[in-house]
């Protein structure tokens, strides 16, 4: 499969909710082979375009495609697996059920057996869908998602509510459907799944793309660097220094953001010989995020605290 | 740039039949194990029925047994249409799953007959109960035919009621769905003399009856179990006339609002 086919695309695509501009003229290619991740505070226009590329509305203007088709079409669906963020699935029907039901949908679907290994409900099967934990009706919804054999995955927040081991197993699953050549498009409020999967990251800001690239880009243009250390130094103090852009104290570790590490580690080797634990890290997403669209705010509101970092 | 895959993914007939199986067969099995649904849609008419039309029944003629199945198999037959078709798209309108199914290469039209057969089944199984009642227990003297003919008027009674259940589900979403059904339900089955002759009502009540779909399925149960009422046929008529209306409606509204 070649790597740089284009699977679903928006052009120039507009769509207006009464006078909010939910999406402001964006384009967005997702290719064969890659995990594209959606990035962006509440309102930016996410759900708005993974709508138009679903056939679940249409755009004011511009154009959304699937497959090269109207993604209203039932043909052009075939080809796609869908994890909304919530979907309230038939409580008395059985996982097994659901799988059969919606493997029915689609041209060459996965086996039952196949699809509930690949998603990891394998034990699942015979229990009726509303006696699961929430974790578990995640996975079930995963499995729904993939069991088609899609070309193209949308996964909304796909890891909510999941415990650590389940979100590794997902995280597995996705790169070896993205390793067959499928693509998926991802959104995310966990900044580390995202660095986790994504090849590339694109950032929506108020309908408008605001920074598109690689992971490895996007940190790049963040000069932030992450210092933590053990120290008997006062936090607010520290704050103070011109080194440091924040400070503030995490578990039982000052953390310390600066955009010249090697000062700052310098001068807090001087000023306490006996510190301990330190740790020196590029930036995060979550910097990078906060720097960019704080760059594409200016002169507006601040940002209305986005994105959490997980708390693991 | 880079060119557009065109994938074509077609599905044999054969395939797209299996759609159409799979979902009326879990829409079928969802509401049959579902006893908040089952429970009260098959005993509320039956009971009415032992109460009224059997214990209390000869008290008020000896045809009463006879006339009070036929309302009471209206009665049944309305439930499950509008709850079975309002309530769970309310329902499903607000948990997301609709959304979900939208996106997912479904047939809609698979879907709705999914819903329809759900609905007429549960009909069935309320007639055959009534029926049953009548014949073992209040001996109500009926012919082979007389009970086929109800049934049938029964069973595809239902169709007006879910789509209007459709209709009213396009309306309102999430819990103000039972609300609002029963809310037409119980007075549209008191207004078109389901529990009371339409005789003993008010002139200008009596005189309204034709507005409701229940009272037009009325008339044909009532005719199926043997009491004249004339020309039939336009019932059937005004039957299809609603359903067709309410249809239309409800497909233009999920249509715009989804």
């Amino acid at each position: 499969m070649d790597k740089k086919t284009t699977l679903a695309q928006l052009r120039d695509a507009r769509k207006r909710y009464g006078r909010v501009q939910a999406l402001n003229g964006i384009d967005l290619s997702l290719h064969a082979g890659e995990v594209l991740a959606l990035l962006g505070p509440n309102g930016a226009g996410k759900t708005t375009a993974i709508g138009l590329l679903l056939g679940l509305m249409r755009p004011d203007a511009g154009s959304a495609t699937l497959f090269g088709l109207d993604p209203q079409s039932l043909q052009a669906r075939r080809g796609i697996g869908v994890m909304l963020q919530d979907a309230m699935l038939p409580a008395t029907l059985r996982v097994g059920e659901l799988i059969r039901l919606t493997c029915s949908y689609y041209p060459t679907p996965r086996t039952l057996q196949e699809t509930a290994e690949l998603a990891g409900v394998t034990d699942l099967l015979q229990r009726p869908y509303g006696k699961l934990s929430s974790g578990q009706q995640r996975r079930v919804q995963f499995a729904l998602a993939v069991c088609g054999r899609p070309r193209v995955l949308f996964l909304d927040e796909p890891t909510v509510g999941l415990d650590i081991a389940s979100r590794r197993r997902l995280w597995a699953a996705i790169r070896e459907l993205v390793g067959e050549g499928n693509a998926v498009l991802l959104t995310t409020h966990y900044l580390e799944e995202a660095e986790a999967l994504a090849d590339r990251v694109c950032m929506l800001a108020h309908g408008s793309v605001i920074s598109e690239g690689s992971v490895d880009a996007l940190r790049a243009r963040v000069c932030l660097k992450q210092v933590r250390c053990t120290t008997r130094l006062d936090v607010a103090g520290i704050g103070q220094w011109p080194e440091v852009v924040e400070a503030r104290i995490e578990g039982d570790r000052v953390w310390m953001s600066t955009t010249a590490a090697e000062a700052l580690v310098r001068r807090l080797f001087d000023a306490d010989p006996g510190l301990s634990s330190l740790e020196v890290h590029a930036a995060g997403l979550a910097e990078a995020f906060t720097q960019i669209t704080g760059e594409a705010d200016v002169a507006t509101e601040s940002v209305d605290a986005p994105l959490q970092r997980e708390a693991a | 740039m880079n060119a557009m895959t065109t994938a074509p993914f077609d599905m044999p007939l054969r395939r797209v039949l299996q759609v159409y199986l799979q979902e009326a067969r879990s829409e079928c099995l969802r509401y049959l194990r579902y006893p908040g649904f089952l429970i009260p849609t098959l005993c509320l008419p039956t009971l009415f029925y032992l109460m009224f039309g059997v214990v209390l029944g000869h008290a008020n003629g000896a045809d009463a047994p006879r006339y009070l199945l036929a309302a009471y198999g209206t009665f049944g037959v309305m439930a499950p249409g509008m709850f079975g078709f309002g309530v769970s798209l309310a329902m499903e309108r607000d948990g997301g799953l609709l959304m979900l199914k939208r996106a997912l290469p479904m047939p809609p039209a698979a879907y709705l007959i999914g819903k329809m057969l759900m609905a007429m089944l549960v009909a069935a199984m309320v007639v055959t109960l009534l029926l049953s009642i009548a014949v073992l227990i209040a001996h109500v003297p009926l012919q082979p035919l007389q009970m086929l003919r109800l049934f049938a008027v029964d069973l595809f009674g239902v169709l007006p009621f879910c789509a209007l259940g459709l209709l009213l589900g396009t309306l309102v979403k999430g819990q103000a769905g039972p609300a609002l059904i029963n809310m037409i339900y119980l007075p549209m089955a008191f207004l078109s003399g389901l529990w009371f002759p339409l005789s003993v009502m008010p002139k200008v009540l009596q005189q309204l009856a034709p507005v409701w779909p229940s009272y037009h399925l009325n008339q044909l149960a009532l005719a199926a179990v043997g009491f004249d009422r004339g020309a039939v046929w336009s019932n059937a008529l005004a039957l299809c006339a609603f359903t067709a209306v309410f249809l239309l409606l409800a497909v233009r509204r999920l249509r715009r609002h989804g």
